[in-house]
């Protein structure tokens, strides 16, 4: 077991929680985190697919890394991503239709998600599957924590509300108070996870340039 | 081995899309009857949200069964072709509306809300990226509208999408697709500002033309088919 969590695994699992996030660090997958975000909810069931998708895409790229010919890997690395991707997005509709309706296009755009070939390329094709499923981990999280962050806001500040339940009280509106439009549109969570960077690179004075 | 032959790239290549095709082939038709019902609910839904009932945490089957009393098969002539639960619903519009007017099978949904009969018609037309289709409610005189729902496969989002939003559906309720002759003229969806000749009309969405246009477009196509069925009182 102590194998399992060694220092080295420690770090790839906690390193894109902070210091090496996918959004604000390495600024990949923005396109989404732009586009669904608008509600709390679709931010939500976009995450946890992006997770489970990096983690078991690792693990299985990991798996075959010594197999995969070289001249065709990003071929087999996409054509792996597509067939998960193509699986979750059936279950979605099973089980979770009125989500996937709200996702539409974006589930199938987790293929062209740089986080996922960033990933594939960078770690699963040099390392074992453990340290791939970890790393898969740590990123889908780094990157669900971002998304959850801007989708909070946005919903709660354009919308009033919550994962759909109103959270701001009818005599707030009755004083005068509105939400604001500008939430809803696609400029403001660029707008958010640029906060969310300023933040993070005032906290961490190592990752500011000269 | 070498893994940089070119027989083995091929085998490899070969052998991935074999197995993935299987897999994935398993996948959806494990999964094709629970998404098959899915999509009936949601039909459902779209339905009952035409005759403006709030779903909101209702089980739309059973608002379905109290709603919805009779369905009905139509031709282009208003004859009764069958009739009965499921007999509305189950047909494929989409495949009837590539046929000859003539040989079209039209549905109506008959539904009761507070004692008054309400008839829905489906619709089904083009948008910008892809299929816009949607349900329009009409009172019992046969002319004016009581309530629509419009759904889309893919407008873009903020602009011709927000066809589906209460702002733009909710104008066209009051609204008559007959003129004063009885005629059948439709609904023109026109830039605001602008005045459509002999018609009722509501207002487009801004930066949305092309997607007001196929609403407006659909409406035409879709409402004239039931022309003979508006004239005759239709089938009771």
């Amino acid at each position: 077991m102590s194998k399992l969590f060694s220092e080295k695994t420690k770090q790839v699992f906690l390193g894109p929680l902070s210091k090496n996030n996918p959004i604000t660090v390495q600024v990949l997958g923005i396109c989404s985190a732009l586009a669904v975000t608008a509600n709390l909810k679709p931010a939500l069931v976009m995450s946890l697919s992006v997770i489970i998708i990096v983690a078991f895409s690792n693990v299985i790229i990991s798996l075959l890394r010594n197999t995969i010919p070289n001249r065709i890997r990003i071929i087999v690395q996409l054509v792996v991503v597509a067939a998960l991707v193509t699986i979750v997005s059936e279950i979605l509709k099973a089980f979770a239709y009125d989500v996937s309706v709200q996702l539409s296009v974006y589930i199938g755009l987790i293929i062209t998600n740089c986080i996922l070939m960033g990933r594939l390329e960078a770690f699963a094709m040099a390392n074992k599957p453990w340290e791939s499923f970890v790393d898969g981990l740590g990123n889908g999280i780094g990157y669900a924590v971002i998304l959850i962050i801007v989708g909070f806001f946005r919903e709660l500040l354009g919308a009033g509300s919550l994962m759909g339940y109103k959270v701001i009280p009818q005599s707030f509106y009755d004083a005068g108070y509105m939400n604001n439009g500008l939430m809803m549109m696609p400029p403001m969570a660029l707008i958010l996870v640029a906060c969310i960077i300023w933040v993070h690179r005032a906290k961490n004075k190592d990752l500011q340039e000269k | 081995m070498d893994t940089n032959k070119n027989s083995y790239t091929l085998i490899y290549a070969a052998v991935m899309v074999i197995v993935i095709a299987l897999m994935l082939a398993f996948v959806s038709s494990a999964l094709k009857d629970k998404q098959n019902a899915n999509v009936e609910l949601d039909k459902k839904k779209q339905l009952l949200s035409s005759l403006q009932i709030n779903l909101d945490g209702q089980d739309a089957v059973a608002l379905y069964e109290k709603y919805i009393v009779k369905e009905i098969v139509i031709n282009s002539k208003a004859e009764v072709l069958s009739e009965g639960k499921g007999a509305a619903f189950k047909l494929d519009y989409i495949k009837e509306i590539a046929k000859k007017l003539e040989d079209r099978k039209l549905p109506v949904y008959i539904a009761n809300v507070d004692g008054q009969t309400k008839y829905i018609i489906a619709l089904r037309g083009a948008g910008l990226w892809g299929p816009i289709w949607g349900y329009l409610a009409l009172n019992e005189d046969k002319n004016t509208v009581f309530g629509t729902n419009f759904s889309h496969a893919s407008e873009t989002p903020g602009l011709g999408a927000n066809i589906v939003d209460a702002p733009f559906k909710n104008q066209f309720i009051g609204k008559h697709i007959l003129n004063d002759k009885q005629e059948f003229v439709s609904i023109a969806v026109m830039k605001t500002g602008n005045k459509a000749e002999g018609q009722e009309q509501i207002d487009a969405i801004a930066g949305g033309t092309i997607t007001s246009k196929g609403v407006e477009k659909m409406l035409l196509d879709c409402l004239s088919q039931y022309d003979e069925f508006y004239k005759n009182g239709g089938a009771k």
